[in-house]
């Protein structure tokens, strides 16, 4: 059900017969709108509530639940998304937001049959344990290996450091985005 | 038998799932219908509720009901379960579901609301008008055992809820007549496990069956589903508790209840809807378990050559404002604190302590972190005091490898008797100074200082408690498919059991571990068991699960001996397969037996136990195994600015037995990286008030991979005697004595000054503090 | 942790922008990168009644070559900046501080304008404009101001901005004249910072011919201490020189103390980090790097 909140319809008919230097009427307020997003590939189309935060949508009207939640305050990074290719914490977006974006979710990587070379190396290097913190850090290094494809291991921890781990001691994390780094190095230069 | 799996690295069975986002956590679970809980929680530490009034809230479209301690039946108003008694702890005080007349610390729930969404239960928080009468609350430790402080439980009349005190030997004598008596007072304040997933509960009733199923992110599902039942008046096979994936545990995930473990599951069964409770971070500051808060006033005497006579400490334990978990982790502090030395005589005595403050149960080392920090701080002082090598005294005191069992003469938190099974002490200690360079130190730290930088060297040792009872079980079942399928009801919050527990199976079942499918966790698929705790689940389920697959085994022996008509002493299992020795043409597969197991027609003999190729077994340890070892840090400290940095850092680690050694190290890793977060970024800071100031992660630090080191970590094996496998547990090694560690480092750095670490945590204005302190009395030095 | 409701608003220009401000000022708020309001909105420390959406702005954002400034629109990225060769080649100053702003997370939203507007008094953006000698451009209702840092910045996440402007540029001066540095002291790497100094120095030989230094983590505001830029004019940043400056900066200054850091330690620090700075500034401005 889709309730829109105009603003005041009667100024703005006032200043529409100002002249053309006259101020603008305010754009309408929304308390719920219509967004479309492209979320691994498939668009969706939803209407939401304009507080929902993204991290909320993708997970409970998309049934993502890849993507977890932390702390809702932009610290931990469990719920680090790609919106346009971007590494950004959904908990800090609202679903409006995301209207015509393009985003990557931890579903949009790989599957258990198939693993993209970062989850393989991830499990490799036993770069988990509890596995709540993985997505984002999946999701934060993709981001970062496709700007940075040779990074120094000081520069690999640099990146870790916007993301929290409580199980592994972050070693076998760094440890498997540098072996990523190379697995996809050859994979591009082969 | 040959072993494959045992011992290696093998990759875990679990991570696909995890990897790809197909982990289901509890806020994953999502029933139709569901519900969302939303709590109101005491803003203040101290006070006594006037009045609720809920009508506002009640009738805020979306909300479906709100319920205060009036609305709650009788058997939900009363305080929640007392876990472990002990005859020491006298006013053994427990939480309520929702409080009742009085809050005594910020956080405790006052009200639930019951909502079609989160969004919509937090507007209806918003609206619940609660008049409370503010009361002065006791915040600070020692000021609460003060005569006149207020008092958190009114009709005790103290804030003493226990004193226990364990002596071995006669300790005034010893220190009468000591060459030297050194006396220290430690300080070490409140943490908190910060799990990156917080708690939850999702609960569905079906009221025509009866059937209670509840999601608990929880270490210890079956006690959950117990008290349920009881608490319910319902059958225990009515109600099933399921701990899905865990985010994290670390200690505080176990309880009896948690106030919302019961609430959501009253809720789903009076509006007969799924009903979901998912704790946000602020909640998780303050109403999770926290832990750490001690002071100690210890001394130790030795004689002159720096052989200890006696230890005693003499402690006060922050319990908060209940104490539901009891006397664990000030047990375990008192008996972890004599470590790997020979003490003649000992005296530990402590009082646990009601404040106005969250509650406290036991958090990753559970007390022994401060009875490490306190010996190994004493152990540093005597070396310094005696211009003894630190290493060396250490050396004079150890309990000999020849010297097991050891009896400490002390009673361990599973009221056994303290007696270490195994160990090698000396060997741990010698592999840790190799590591770490500590004949080259001397003259590294001197190159150092002509640099003009402050470098110093740390080292600690331990000896761990683990694998209590008082048991696990475990059923091995293999289906016609030749696939295994375990179950067991340990949990498990990201210690890898799903392929630790497989690669025990798949050797002794000769299959691959990646055919081995183990359940954990669900009371539904294996009702038996307390749960992942004190670093017990690879020792006494392991071996619970070791036992189950050897008769397993056996069994599909006996079947075949009969189906090949052949004697079981000719037969051998490889690869899933069971031979006849020297006839390659006659075999069977266990799935092939698993069938004959399970006839349709005929009977079964007697001697089965049981059809089909399947067996439940118990382990249940009459005490605890020890594990121990040393860690050794380099640390350079800024003595301008207080701020430190870990040049390296070695973990020597004796666990006896290693299934998996790649989740071993990892274990390891993990503990390192919360007892540095522990020693220099983590301290939970009440203000006078009883308010939790550092309530977000803004403020309480959590170390990123820049403050972590890269750790190197080596192993010693000496197996326990106690258990089949040989193991001891390791969960909580990594974390026990890195405040030590990091207090040892910084001594030496700053050695010139003087300085003495004696509190925990630290941060670099603490330290800057502490520097220009030790320097104002004569250390100078130039800038 | 779920935000209070309110209603919600996406312009697309400056003027719509205005508009909205206009009507809505006084009980909304504007959401420029939202790493700094969200998590209040989400605490409900926060309750606007509308949110403005400052994100689909686009003649906001931008990195203009003004010849002597360089002239940032407010929504510009943080990330932008960080990576922008001519932000790295004419301000030097800025591009080292912004990467210590957070994480690339935080940067990829973050803006400029945002950061700037927010005025946390641990933050890096605001020292740096205010030792550049920023102007940052304000439009409402009376049209278009510029005001230095000093006037801009008012108290503890307190600017100036009236409840219907709207801050739309920074200009920066180019300053690859003269060397710079930035440091600070955090408890965790990308954590607001307990003290940070921000340092342009201009050399002439051995000799420093003019120095402004910036301090932030240090009050409600970020301060220049004039009597330590006249201490270090024409003298050579020798140990006396340097334990001076900490001595001035010690005295000077006038923290408060917090759950993470004392008045007593800032003040300390303050002096500490100066002398480090100003130094490194120094060596920069040869064109070599002194460890």
């Amino acid at each position: 059900m889709k309730r829109r909140t105009r603003a005041n319809p009667s100024s703005r008919t006032a200043q529409g017969r100002r002249s053309a230097k006259a101020q603008v009427s305010p754009p309408p307020l929304w308390t719920q709108k219509e967004i479309k997003v492209r979320v691994n590939g498939v668009e969706y189309t939803s209407t939401v509530d304009v507080r929902m935060t993204l991290v909320d949508f993708l997970r409970h009207e998309l049934g993502l639940t890849g993507t977890h939640v932390g702390c809702e305050h932009g610290v931990c990074g469990a719920c680090t998304i790609l919106l346009d290719g971007q590494a950004v914490r959904s908990c800090l977006l609202f679903a409006v937001q995301a209207d015509g974006a393009e985003i990557t979710t931890v579903e949009g990587l790989g599957t258990p049959e198939r693993l993209h070379p970062l989850q393989e190396a991830f499990r490799d290097h036993h770069a988990l344990q509890c596995g709540f913190c993985t997505p984002g850090f999946l999701m934060t290094t993709l981001a970062f290996l496709r700007e940075n494809p040779e990074p120094s291991d000081e520069e690999i921890r640099e990146v870790l450091a916007g993301n929290l781990c409580r199980c592994t001691g972050y070693q076998g994390i760094v440890e498997a985005v540098r072996d990523a780094a190379q697995r996809l190095r050859s994979a591009h230069g082969a | 038998m040959v072993t494959r799996y045992f011992g290696e690295p093998i990759k875990r069975n679990e991570d696909p799932r995890l990897l790809t986002g197909r982990g289901t956590f509890v806020d994953d679970i999502r029933p139709p219908g569901l519900l969302h809980a939303a709590l109101l929680r005491s803003p203040f530490a101290h006070a006594r509720i006037l009045s609720i009034r809920t009508e506002k809230a009640r009738s805020l479209p979306g909300v479906v009901a709100v319920y205060t301690h009036a609305d709650l039946p009788p058997v939900l108003q009363e305080p929640l379960p007392k876990l472990i008694p002990h005859p020491a702890l006298v006013h053994h005080k427990t939480q309520y579901a929702l409080a009742p007349d009085k809050v005594r610390h910020v956080g405790e729930p006052v009200a639930i609301v019951i909502a079609e969404s989160r969004y919509i239960a937090e507007d209806a928080l918003d609206l619940i008008e609660v008049d409370y009468d503010p009361l002065p609350p006791v915040v600070d430790l020692e000021q609460a055992i003060q005569p006149g402080a207020p008092l958190v439980h009114e009709d005790i009349g103290t804030n003493v809820c226990a004193h226990y005190t364990q002596r071995v030997g006669n300790v005034e004598e010893a220190f009468a007549k000591a060459a030297h008596v050194f006396t220290e007072r430690f300080v070490i304040d409140r943490g908190t496990a910060a799990p990156m997933e917080c708690r939850g509960v999702v609960a569905q009733w079906e009221p025509k069956m009866r059937q209670l199923t509840v999601w608990d992110s929880t270490q210890a599902p079956i006690p959950i589903r117990n008290g349920l039942a009881r608490l319910f008046g319902l059958p225990q096979a009515n109600v099933r508790v399921i701990a899905p994936d865990i985010g994290g545990g670390f200690g505080p995930k176990i309880m009896m209840f948690y106030p919302e473990e019961v609430l959501v599951p009253f809720a789903a069964m009076q509006l007969q809807r799924p009903v979901k409770w998912i704790e946000d971070r602020l909640e998780n500051f303050v109403a999770m378990n926290q832990e750490r808060e001690q002071i100690h006033e210890a001394a130790i005497a030795v004689d002159g050559e720096g052989c200890i006579l006696g230890v005693k400490t003499v402690f006060l334990y922050d319990a908060g404002a209940y104490i539901p978990y009891g006397l664990i982790v000030p047990i375990v502090a008192s008996t972890t604190l004599p470590g790997p030395y020979k003490i003649p005589n000992y005296h530990c005595e402590f009082r646990a302590v009601f404040t106005n403050k969250t509650i406290v149960s036991p958090y990753r080392g559970a007390g022994r972190p401060h009875g490490v920090f306190v010996m190994e701080r004493l152990m540093d002082r005597v070396a310094r005091e005696l211009n003894l090598d630190r290493a060396e005294v250490r050396r004079r005191n150890f309990i000999q490898p020849d010297e097991f069992p050891y009896d400490v003469g002390l009673i361990y938190q599973d009221n056994a008797p303290l007696i270490y099974d195994s160990g090698n002490y000396p060997a741990c200690l010698d592999k840790a100074l190799e590591m770490i360079g500590y004949d080259r130190w001397p003259s590294e730290r001197e190159r150092y200082r002509r640099e003009g930088r402050y470098v110093g060297l740390g080292l600690a040792c331990y000896v761990e408690g683990s694998g209590i009872g008082p048991y696990e079980g475990c059923r091995v079942t293999v289906e016609p498919s030749g696939k295994v399928y375990a179950a067991t009801s340990v949990g498990t919050q990201g210690q890898g059991h799903f392929t630790s527990f497989a690669q025990i199976i798949a050797d002794i079942l000769s299959v691959p571990v990646e055919d081995v499918t183990i359940t954990t966790g669900d009371s539904g698929a294996f009702g038996w068991g307390t749960g992942t705790f004190a670093s017990r689940a690879a020792v006494v389920a392991g071996n619970a699960v070791a036992l189950a697959a050897q008769a397993v085994r056996e069994k599909a022996l006996r079947v075949a001996a009969t189906l090949l008509e052949a004697r079981v002493e000719d037969l051998e299992l490889r690869d899933g397969r069971v031979y006849v020795r020297g006839v390659p043409g006659r075999s069977l597969s266990l799935g092939e037996i698993a069938v004959a197991a399970n006839p349709l027609r005929g009977t079964i003999p007697e001697e089965w136990e049981q059809p089909g190729l399947e067996a439940t077994r118990y382990f249940a340890p009459p005490r605890g195994t020890f594990a121990s070892g040393v860690h050794a840090a380099i640390l350079e400290v800024d003595i301008h600015t207080g701020m430190i940095q870990i040049l390296k850092y070695v973990v020597v680690h004796d666990c006896g037995r290693v299934i998996n050694p790649m989740i071993l190290d990892g274990q390891i890793r993990g503990g390192v990286a919360q007892g540095i977060g522990g020693a220099f970024y983590e301290k939970l800071v009440y203000d006078e008030t009883g308010q939790l100031l550092t309530r977000t992660f803004m403020d309480y630090l959590i170390p990123t991979a820049m403050e972590i080191p890269e750790v190197e970590i080596a192993h010693v094996e000496t197996p326990s005697p106690l258990n089949p496998l040989g193991v001891k547990g390791a969960g909580e090694a990594g974390v026990i004595p890195v405040p030590a560690v990091f207090a040892s480092a910084i001594d030496d750095a700053l050695a010139e000054f003087g300085v003495r670490i004696t509190e925990m945590p630290l941060s670099p204005n603490r330290l800057l503090e502490i520097i220009q302190v030790a320097r104002g009395r004569g250390g100078g030095v130039s800038p | 942790m779920k935000p209070a409701p309110f209603q919600y608003a996406a312009p697309e220009t400056v003027e719509e922008s205005l508009a909205l401000l206009r009507a809505f000022g006084e009980e909304g708020k504007v959401l420029a990168g939202g790493q700094s309001l969200v998590p209040l909105l989400n605490m409900r420390l926060a309750r606007p009644s509308v949110l403005i959406d400052l994100n689909r702005v686009r003649e906001l954002s931008y990195i203009r070559d003004e010849g002597m400034t360089v002239a940032i629109g407010a929504m510009t990225r943080q990330r932008s900046v960080e990576l922008s060769g001519l932000v790295r080649e004419r301000l030097p100053l800025l591009a080292e501080a912004v990467r210590y702003i957070g994480h690339p997370q935080i940067r990829n939203r973050g803006t400029i304008g945002g950061s700037l507007a927010h005025a946390d008094p641990a933050a890096e953006l605001p020292v740096v404009a205010l030792v550049l000698g920023a102007q940052l451009v304000i439009r409402g209702p009376k049209g278009t101001r510029s005001l230095r840092p000093e006037e801009f910045f008012v108290s503890y996440l307190h600017t100036a901005l009236e409840p219907e402007e709207l801050l739309v540029e920074v200009r920066f001066p180019a300053h690859r004249a003269y060397g710079t540095a930035y440091l600070e002291v955090a408890r965790r790497h990308g954590d607001y910072a307990l003290v940070g100094v921000a340092t342009m120095v201009r050399m002439e030989g051995e000799r420093c011919a003019e120095a402004r230094l910036g301090f932030t983590g240090v009050g409600p505001v970020p301060v220049r201490l004039p009597e330590v830029e006249e201490a270090v004019a024409g003298r050579r940043l020798e140990d006396a020189t340097l334990a001076e400056v900490a001595r001035i900066v010690a005295d000077r200054l006038e923290p408060q103390s917090d759950i993470h850091a004392t008045a007593a330690y800032r003040r300390e620090v303050a002096g500490v980090l100066a002398g480090r700075a100003l130094r490194l500034a120094a060596a920069r401005f040869k064109g070599g790097e002194e460890g």
